[in-house]
């Protein structure tokens, strides 16, 4: 394994992004995610990459779309307000069936809202964000290892279904310092016959657009692309089981909830209450079977959030109302203590436990 | 053994550079760490603090509510965090600015002059590292052995000039009784 060093999760982020191939980015500074942009402008020039500082969130993700349709990897990164404002691009790089990494680093919202780190664009990470109907494949770190693993992965899988990736983190993850092992230099050259790459005139030229003025033409876009997302669906569901083989609670968090969801079941353990987590490492698509599987022998699930309460919307489809879902969160750029969450499962577990 | 680590002063004391010296020395001795800043509109002169964890396991939320070790550089830092300390830990109160004492009883209190300390050796800046050094002294979580090697991880080479400064200023902190 390559020597771990210390860093960021917004470095890991864009030295990860360049290890995977990435000369392409585009973007917009803004707190808690700017150690990305900045890590970029350092770098690109010298391996004859480009950093672009856009005019604003909108001009960045449209350039976004146009190396994207080149076939060459390509990202952006912002956080929360910034990316409410690529929300018509991204629309327009699904529409078009094009690869490419968008980077929320969560800050808390609505609005111009605050700094400090939240998870409340989960709504707009995975049921839309912009029109129409598309996904996105989002990948949730929990830690600046997984800020650089997921951020590989992002890209390929990317790449593999022609849906735009987003890795969804926050501000705690961007900010603070981890021993990393970077991920070796790899590019998963997937064919991309649909590239607009010169015809040389030796083809027929291809065409890249979201405009189909003939229903049945558009329609029948919507259905393929649904098809790739079944089958997203059924392969790519990512999730981590910490402690889930005898748990009677089971707790359900991702990213910075998790890590403090992890403290709690430690704690819980000791007491003699049986907890466990359930961390997905993708939102979309959400691991729902390892939760129904779990409906079927836990008695409660406890989602922990830094929202209030966007993500419990998916455990309880998932569970099918089989056990009873609470919310344990905090919002507004608050976190949740490890304490919250043992005071929530003690509550659920009354005198049973 | 999991070490949860507050320091805390004004923005420009070196906060979060301490932290990072830490870090550096906890990953040298092959543990499991994590380093979060206080982020968002601090300045110098503004408040800043860093959380930093030094465990034999994987870390689990990097935020340090209940600090094991305080490092206040501050009267301000004292005041906020005196009491979220865990009992048996230990607080060290940077002494040239904070005149108070510690009220608590369940807690090892260590006054480290460490300003006046930094003053005398021509490094008015380096209160920090002054701190960092009786830290090490104190606490179990981390040794004073191969400390230059993490050292030369945090002062970058373009630097360099300083890194003999720093190392003084971290070995006179290690040696200082009060």
């Amino acid at each position: 394994m390559a020597e771990k060093v210390l860093m960021k999760g917004n470095e890991a982020i864009a030295e990860a992004a360049i290890r995977a191939g990435c000369r392409h980015y585009f973007g917009y500074p803004i707190t808690p995610q700017t150690e990305l942009a900045a890590y970029m402008a350092k770098r690109m020039p010298k391996i004859n990459g480009v950093f672009l500082q856009a005019e604003s969130e909108i001009a960045a993700i449209n350039m976004v779309y146009g190396v994207s349709g080149t076939g060459k990897r390509v990202m952006t990164s912002s956080s929360s307000p910034g990316i409410s404002l690529k929300q018509e691009g991204i629309s327009y790089i699904a529409g078009s069936d094009l690869p490419c990494l968008i980077v929320n680093v969560q800050r808390g919202g609505p609005g111009l809202g605050g700094i400090q780190p939240s998870q409340s664009d989960y709504f707009q990470a995975t049921k839309g964000g912009g029109h129409g109907d598309y996904h996105l494949i989002v990948l949730t770190p929990d830690s600046v290892q997984e800020m650089a693993d997921l951020t590989a992965l992002a890209f390929d899988l990317s790449d593999k279904y022609r849906v735009p990736a987003m890795l969804l983190a926050d501000g705690t993850l961007g900010q603070m310092m981890e021993p990393v092992a970077l991920p070796e230099e790899h590019v998963n050259r997937v064919e991309k016959p649909w590239a607009v790459t010169g015809t040389e005139g030796k083809r027929k030229h291809n065409i890249i657009n979201s405009l189909y003025l003939v229903p049945e033409q558009l329609e029948e876009k919507n259905l393929e692309r649904y098809r790739r997302y079944k089958a997203i669906e059924e392969n790519e569901a990512r999730f981590e089981s910490y402690m889930m083989d005898d748990a009677e609670y089971c707790i359900v968090a991702f990213g910075i909830a998790a890590r403090v969801s992890k403290n709690a079941v430690v704690a819980l353990r000791k007491e003699g209450i049986k907890a466990g987590l359930i961390r997905p490492i993708t939102i979309w698509p959400f691991p729902k079977k390892v939760i129904a599987e779990a409906a079927e022998k836990v008695k409660a699930f406890v989602s922990v959030e830094l929202s209030m309460g966007q993500m419990i919307e998916d455990v309880k489809l998932a569970e099918d109302c089989k056990k009873p879902v609470v919310l344990c969160n905090r919002v507004g750029g608050m976190i949740p203590t490890p304490d919250q969450v043992i005071e929530t499962v003690k509550k659920i577990a009354g005198g049973n436990a | 053994m999991t070490t949860q680590i507050l320091i805390a002063g004004f923005g420009g004391q070196g906060v979060l550079f301490a932290g990072k010296v830490l870090s550096y020395k906890a990953l040298m001795e092959g543990k499991e760490l994590s380093w979060l800043p206080s982020y968002g509109p601090e300045m110098r002169g503004g408040t800043a603090n860093c959380s930093v964890i030094v465990s034999d396991d994987p870390v689990g939320s990097p935020i340090v509510s209940k600090p094991d070790v305080l490092i206040a550089m501050n009267l301000p830092s004292l005041d906020k965090y005196e009491d979220a300390v865990n009992p048996g830990g230990i607080i060290l109160v940077e002494s040239t600015l904070i005149e108070r004492k510690v009220k608590r009883s369940d807690v090892n209190v260590f006054y480290v002059p460490a300003t006046r300390l930094a003053n005398e050796m021509g490094a008015p800046t380096l209160a920090n590292m002054v701190m960092v050094g009786k830290l090490i002294a104190e606490c179990d979580a981390l040794t004073h052995d191969n400390l230059e090697d993490a050292l030369h991880k945090v002062v970058s080479a373009k630097h360099a000039d300083l890194f003999e400064i720093n190392l003084k200023a971290i070995n006179t902190g290690y040696n200082y009784k009060a």
